[in-house]
Parts: structure tokens; C-alpha cells; sequence
């Protein structure tokens, strides 16, 4: 298999240069830090607007580090949900990184330690892991922490400034807000589905089977995270099923 | 606020343990190549699931949501780069509640 060799090169290659592969990353986690300040602002304000201090909003954002299931876990502490009843559902909202954590730890360099794999899953976002295994063969480590570094920063920072100016922003700005992370999500997955028939399959069903979960009677009852996890267990059962890859590194 | 962060507490560790096991328990390649290729496809799957349709109530107004969706799909068709689409979408969003009133 020619192809594993050279993966194997690279990643070799790549723990060589470990300056080069943190520069690599930080370039590519920029737009996401960019992307992730409104969207963080916004999480700001819904916070603070909801009675939280700014300092637990941004600390919240530190540890949490998700979008949707910090969201919802922040809206039932705001509603004085039960310990369980929070826990239970930012776990459920979470449980796509399963998913995500798997596909990428098969990229992960041959030589990365336990601590080096227990911090950067720490970093593993929709957005970071889409841009890691879309961009790279064979991820290494600095790489990892060079992307992380800019989305996590922003992410914390547009939180904070959120809640600092929470009542300042009007509403249809704090609107027009909302639509940003949804419109970067469409920028990273629309050019890979101009070129592959598969990607564009996968996707078309994976949308389609969200939107049935979430307009179809009798089906609207599960939670945003279930819908997710379930939209994307089918659609790739599809793609792998009829659309096997045959050049897998 | 004890309560409130002991919620906090919670919600990262709920946040974490997905994102580590699968790093930690599972470290050796998989071989199966149809789950390699259900891995593969992992992130166009997830992508479309969570943005579709949500994505219509992501502004308080299907409308205004719309419009910034077709802006979003037009310069994602043309490849243009993240900030650029996620600005430009805004920026729809903001201009089109004028329109509406």
C-alpha cells in the first residue's frame, strides 16, 4: 500500500518540524477563532441577559467549550433545571464527539503520547475537527494545539465581551448574529460537495433525515443532540455502504 | 452560585469524557475499510445534520434567516472563505429586518 507509506513520511516529517506544523495550525484556526467571536458574543449576552455574572458566562465557555451544548445546559441552569436534568442533556448534545473523537483519532500521528491525547481532546470541536481532517493526512500534535489555541481564545474572549456589553446591542444586530456559525458550517462543507458525488449524498441525507426528525410527527420529540447523532449515523451508514472509499489511508 | 457552578462543573465534564475516550481507549488503526469510510464521511454528515433546519430559527425570523441562508449557500458555491460567507450572511440578516420592518 503506497498510500500508507507516505502518510507515514509525513507524520515522521511533520514530528520533526513541530514549529512549522504549530504555525500550520494557527493559520488554519484562525478563521475559526473569527467565526467563533460572534457566535461567543452571543452566548454572552444570552447569559448575562438571563441573569448569570459575566465571569461564570466566560468561565463556562473555558471549560465547556461547545456551542450547542453549552447553550442549552446555560438555559436550563437560567430555567433552574435539576443537576440531572442539565447534565444529562449537554451530555446527549455532546455525545457527537464520540463520533468525531473516533474519525479523528485514526489520523492522530503514530508517536503522540496519552498526554498529548488527553489534552487535545479537550480542543476537539465541530470546526476544529472538520478543519483537521479535512486539511491534514496525518495529524500531529503541535499542529493540534496550533489550531485549538485561536478558536479557544476567541471563544472565551467574544464571551466575555458579550456579557460586558450585553445591554448595548440591539436585538437586530444580536439577530443578525445568530446566523454565523450555521453560515460557516455551509462554507465548510459545500466545496467538498461540489467535487464529490459521495460528500454531496452523505450530506443531502444527513439533512434531510434532520429535517424529517424535526418536522415529521411523532418524531419531534427527541432533543436536538439525538437528532444529530441520529442524522449522522444513518447518513454515513449510507455513504460507507454505497459509497465505500477505496483509496482509505 | 455553588449550585451554579457544581452545574458548570458537570456540564464540562460531560463536555469532555466524549472527546477523550475515543482517544484514549481506542488508539490502534481501524482496518475495516467500511468503517473507514463511515468515519471519513463523519464530518459532512454531522455539518449538514446540525445546520439544517436549524439554521431557519437561528435568527428569531424564518425570513430574515432565509435570506441570509441563500447568501451563505451562494458564497459557499463559489468557495469563498469562512469569514467571508459568515459575514456576508450576517450582514443579509441585519440589512433584510430593515426591509421587513
Amino acid at each position: 500500500m503506497p498510500n500508507s507509506s507516505l502518510t507515514y513520511q509525513n507524520s515522521t516529517a511533520a514530528e520533526n518540524r513541530p514549529s512549522h506544523e504549530f504555525s500550520l495550525g494557527l493559520r488554519h484556526g484562525l478563521p475559526i477563532a473569527l467565526g467563533y467571536l460572534p457566535v461567543s458574543f452571543a452566548f454572552g449576552l444570552l447569559a448575562v441577559k438571563g441573569g448569570l455574572p459575566a465571569w461564570v458566562a466566560t468561565l463556562i465557555s473555558l471549560t465547556n467549550l461547545t456551542s450547542a451544548g453549552q447553550f442549552a445546559g446555560t438555559n436550563l441552569i437560567l430555567a433552574g433545571a435539576s443537576l440531572l436534568e442539565i447534565t444529562l442533556t449537554t451530555l446527549i448534545i455532546n455525545l457527537r464527539y464520540l463520533l468525531m473523537s473516533l474519525s479523528l483519532g485514526q489520523k492522530l500521528s503514530p508517536g503522540m503520547t496519552l498526554r498529548q491525547r488527553c489534552l487535545i481532546a479537550f480542543g476537539i470541536t465541530d470546526e476544529t475537527f472538520t478543519v483537521a481532517s479535512l486539511e491534514r493526512t496525518a495529524i500531529s500534535f503541535p499542529y493540534m494545539v496550533g489550531l485549538i489555541v485561536g478558536p479557544y481564545t476567541g471563544w472565551g474572549t467574544g464571551t466575555l465581551l458579550g456579557g460586558i456589553v450585553c445591554t448595548l446591542l440591539p436585538d437586530n444586530l444580536q439577530n443578525a448574529l445568530g446566523i454565523t456559525l450555521y453560515a460557516m458550517f455551509i462554507a465548510l462543507v459545500l466545496p467538498p460537495a461540489k467535487k464529490s458525488p459521495a460528500v454531496r449524498w452523505v450530506a443531502a441525507v444527513a439533512v434531510g433525515l434532520s429535517s424529517a426528525l424535526t418536522w415529521l410527527p411523532g418524531l419531534r420529540l427527541l432533543s436536538a443532540g439525538w437528532r444529530i447523532m441520529i442524522a449522522t449515523l444513518i447518513a454515513c451508514l449510507y455513504g460507507a455502504y454505497f459509497f465505500p472509499r477505496k483509496e482509505v489511508e | 452560585m455553588a449550585r451554579i457552578l457544581l452545574a458548570v462543573f458537570l456540564m464540562a465534564l460531560v463536555s469532555y469524557l466524549p472527546r477523550v475516550t475515543p482517544l484514549v481507549f481506542l488508539r490502534q488503526k481501524i482496518k475495516s475499510p467500511f468503517i473507514q469510510s463511515f468515519l471519513y464521511y463523519v464530518p459532512y454528515a454531522v455539518l449538514g445534520a446540525m445546520t439544517f433546519p436549524a439554521i431557519l430559527s437561528a435568527t428569531g425570523n424564518t425570513v430574515t434567516a432565509l435570506v441570509g441562508f441563500s447568501v451563505a449557500l451562494l458564497l459557499a458555491f463559489y468557495e469563498k472563505g469562512l469569514m467571508t460567507v459568515a459575514i456576508c450572511a450576517s450582514l443579509a440578516v441585519y440589512l433584510c429586518q430593515f426591509f421587513l420592518g
